[in-house]
């Protein structure tokens, strides 16, 4: 509680300009990033991963959520809070509260990352994740965008994530617990909506793949999405 | 007269397509005998509508109201003057006194501002400069002496008015003989109108820079690239722009996308048409009244002689093609054919979409609408030849070259004497630390000064087009300098930015947190802009020339508006001869608000 305290006071606190001139408007922006369907035909499995802000250029509120949907049923939400700055010409800081809702037992993290742009156009995010019960975990996220043509865009993407320590209630074992390619293709019917076709293969590691296969399901899986990117 | 005019014009548009540099070569008129597509007949529906009403005398009353618009089959709303898109033509007389009475019928406060006009500073229509503006239903009495003459035009200087269509010509005749001889004359307004609102236009830039941009590199470019150069060395061209995440497609923040390109208010559908008799000069007047858009202008098959760059009369240049930035103006006279119809073809710097008319003798006859010419690519000079991040022997080539440039431009500037007054600033170059920052993306580090460089996509008209182009080294004053003094003192000003956060400034500070530029009244002073973003930038200083260093101190032009391109230096002498406060800036209405300053003369 601390912290978001902490992130609205630091939000605020920076300066308002009155100029005649609004060259920094309050902007806000809602983006899915995804939202899909996957393995098309067997289960019914729902994801999101979506991000929103609000803010001015250099400072930021950000919101950002992932998460699964199984038979109506939700089995990953993730949300995190967060007080965006740029800190270089294509890099901003972030830092605040990562809530998993779901699996329960839920979790709490203090979430510190990087978002931006690499050289040779590679969308990342990073970010470092401080739990409750001094378990951190590592994000990892990178995107590349290849333009078949002005509209249909080929998106490759991965994620993997770390741990320090094991937390069994979650499935969450320590050292490389998962990886997540992805490889979606979108039309950009306008540049807010774009619907998409793909595949995805995911695999758990280590204890997690250990924690995964116990509850019987599978620790390495190939799918095929088919979802909508939409931002306004 | 105008029933006489119900003709048809059956203009032909050419297939824009996809060419090699070497089938242009062979030659771009072949390429126009089989274009194709059947140009939509036009609709005579609204012909008076065409001409742009003009207001004369000394009195006069301009109302700025809401007006329902149609120009892309959508309903949309402008702000306009006396319910005229472009506002009426004002026509002055040097040495007169004028009164303007401005009504400001809409919700908003507005103004207007007298583009390239020398006068009084609580005159020149700066909200929070010259006065407070003009609030809903309130007026304003303008009043001034006309000093000057030529073609200039006015605006409002409110919030995003400019792009929703508050602007007008005002041609000025001299109070002595005119020095150009022409049997009639035309103001070619060109302006870019867009149906979504200027804010969202702003706000999506924001989001996402390139929103407007669909010419970025593609796959299948690289395929080719691949093909045509080897994957190696497709690599090496394409890797400084990879590392500096930056696209050498970027030509326009704002594109034919979005944009319906206009000509004194006309679309290329609606085809506005200027009539002349055989054998008759007609001077053209022509003004870019965008708000984001740059013109390469040229009536082809017609010589255009330059007479007057931004109102100023200049020593007359006979050339085929024109870049004009947003806020420039330039005077040509044409003596076109009586047997054909001519289009005046104004096409978008980035190739997004054009603005078209016709000069004709008789409405029946056709005109050919030209191709329009392959979208620009930026290279390596264009950004300054940032060191930073070179490394590959290509990009060394590159450089080396530069600095030969370089080297030799530097000799010339020292044979024709260091620092003097028309031969621009040889001072090195220094990137302040305010310019360092997640506001600003990159530095020239070696921006050259080339008045003599037409521009990106321009460079090689004149060897595969044989079309000579206008670039600034060609501007002469028609009269010599009037102030003949060496500059005093210089400011150094970079003009700076992030473009993919969609931040502006000079110096790497926002007009919201700059000091005001102070310039003791009479000095003469030089400006040295240098353009560390990948833009052009039009830099507009109100009340006083700007006289650009073109490399003739005897007869120095005078500009009101100055081309910056990417990655150079350009430097203009300012007498500061008018007391006030000035508004200073880039004239791209999505720059502006943050890459301005004031300029306080006192």
């Amino acid at each position: 509680m601390k912290v978001i305290i902490f992130i609205c006071a630091f939000f605020l606190a920076n300066p308002l300009y009155a100029v005649e001139m609004d060259d920094d408007p309050l902007l806000a922006l809602v983006k899915i990033d995804q939202l899909e369907k996957t393995d098309i035909g067997d289960d019914n499995d729902t994801a999101w991963e979506a991000q929103a802000w609000i803010g001015k250029d250099l400072n930021k509120l950000w919101l950002k959520t992932e998460g699964d949907i199984v038979d109506g049923d939700v089995e990953e939400a993730e949300f995190q809070l967060l007080y965006s700055r740029a800190i270089a010409p294509f890099w901003d800081a972030q830092i605040g509260w990562r809530h998993d809702v779901k699996p329960t037992p839920n979790r709490n993290w203090l979430a510190i990352g990087v978002q931006g742009l690499a050289p040779y156009f590679f969308e990342t995010d990073v970010a470092l994740f401080i739990g409750q019960k001094g378990n951190v975990g590592l994000r990892t996220q990178f995107e590349y965008e290849f333009l078949l043509t002005q509209k249909w865009i080929l998106s490759p993407e991965i994620e993997a994530n770390f741990f320090s320590k094991n937390d069994s209630d979650v499935a969450i074992g320590s050292g490389l617990s998962d990886v997540n390619v992805g490889l979606r293709l979108r039309y950009e019917i306008k540049r807010e909506f774009a619907p998409y076709i793909g595949v995805e293969w995911t695999k758990s590691y280590g204890n997690t793949a250990d924690y995964i296969a116990a509850e019987g399901e599978d620790s390495s899986e190939l799918q095929w999405i088919l979802g909508l990117r939409a931002w306004f | 007269m105008l029933h006489k005019l119900e003709g048809h014009f059956a203009l032909k548009h050419g297939l824009n397509k996809k060419l090699s540099r070497r089938q242009f070569v062979v030659g771009a008129s072949a390429l126009m005998a089989y274009s194709a597509l059947p140009w939509p007949t036009r609709s005579f529906a609204g012909y008076e509508s065409q001409f742009t009403p003009t207001l004369t005398g000394k009195n006069f009353a301009l109302d700025i109201d809401y007006q329902n618009v149609n120009f892309t089959g959508k309903q949309g709303i402008a702000t306009t003057v006396n319910g005229s898109l472009p506002a009426p033509t004002l026509r002055w007389k040097q040495g007169e006194r004028v009164k303007i009475k401005v009504n400001n019928h809409l919700a908003h406060d507005s103004s207007i501002h007298w583009h390239g006009m020398i006068l009084p500073t609580q005159m020149d229509g700066v909200p929070g400069f010259s006065f407070a503006g003009i609030k809903p239903g309130e007026s304003f009495d303008y009043e001034f002496e006309v000093k000057q003459s030529g073609t200039y035009w006015y605006h409002s200087h409110s919030g995003f008015q400019e792009q929703t269509g508050l602007y007008g010509a005002i041609v000025i005749d001299p109070a002595e003989p005119d020095p150009v001889a022409y049997d009639r004359d035309y103001v070619v307004l060109l302006s870019d109108w867009t149906d979504e609102e200027p804010t969202d236009v702003y706000a999506k830039l924001k989001k996402q820079s390139h929103y407007y941009n669909r010419q970025a590199r593609t796959s299948a470019d690289l395929w080719a690239d691949i093909k045509e150069k080897g994957s190696a060395q497709t690599y090496q061209d394409r890797a400084m722009w990879n590392q500096m995440r930056m696209s050498d497609r970027d030509i326009s923040d704002v594109t034919g996308t979005t944009y319906t390109f206009l000509m004194n208010g006309q679309t290329p559908e609606q085809l506005w048409t200027g009539l002349f008799n055989k054998g008759e000069k007609v001077r053209l007047r022509i003004i870019n009244a965008a708000a984001m858009t740059f013109f390469d202008v040229r009536i082809p098959g017609v010589k255009m002689t330059v007479v007057a760059a931004d109102g100023q009369n200049i020593e007359p240049v006979t050339v085929d093609d024109i870049r004009i930035g947003v806020a420039e103006t330039y005077d040509v006279i044409v003596e076109p054919d009586a047997d054909q119809a001519h289009v005046i073809f104004a096409q978008a710097i980035d190739r997004s979409g054009f603005a078209s008319g016709v000069l004709t003798t008789d409405p029946n006859l056709n005109a050919e609408l030209p191709d329009l010419d392959p979208t620009p690519i930026l290279v390596m000079a264009d950004m300054g030849m940032d060191h930073s991040v070179m490394g590959h022997e290509q990009k060394m080539t590159d450089v080396n070259m530069a600095m030969m440039d370089h080297t030799m431009h530097m000799q010339q500037e020292m044979t024709m004497g260091s620092g003097a007054a028309g031969f621009g600033s040889n001072k090195p170059v220094n990137h302040l630390q305010t310019e360092y920052g997640p506001h600003v993306d990159m530095r020239a580090e070696m921006p050259r000064y080339k008045v003599d460089d037409p521009g990106i996509g321009l460079r090689d008209h004149k060897i595969f087009y044989g079309r000579k182009v206008l670039n600034y080294a060609d501007l002469h004053n028609l009269y010599p300098t009037v102030d003949a003094r060496d500059p005093e003192r210089e400011i150094e000003l970079h003009l700076t930015g992030n473009m993919a956060r969609y931040m502006w400034s000079i110096n790497g500070v926002k007009f919201a947190d700059a000091e005001p530029l102070m310039l003791k009244f009479g000095e003469r002073v030089r400006f040295t802009l240098i353009n560390d973003t990948m833009m052009n930038h039009p830099m507009h200083l109100h009340g006083m020339w700007s006289e650009l260093e073109t490399g003739d101190g005897d007869n120095i032009p005078r500009k009101h508006t100055v081309i910056v391109q990417p990655g150079t230096k350009i430097s203009y002498l300012i007498t500061a001869d008018a007391i006030g406060r000035w508004a200073y800036h880039c004239h791209l209405i999505y720059h502006m608000p943050a890459m301005f300053r004031e300029v306080r003369v006192g």
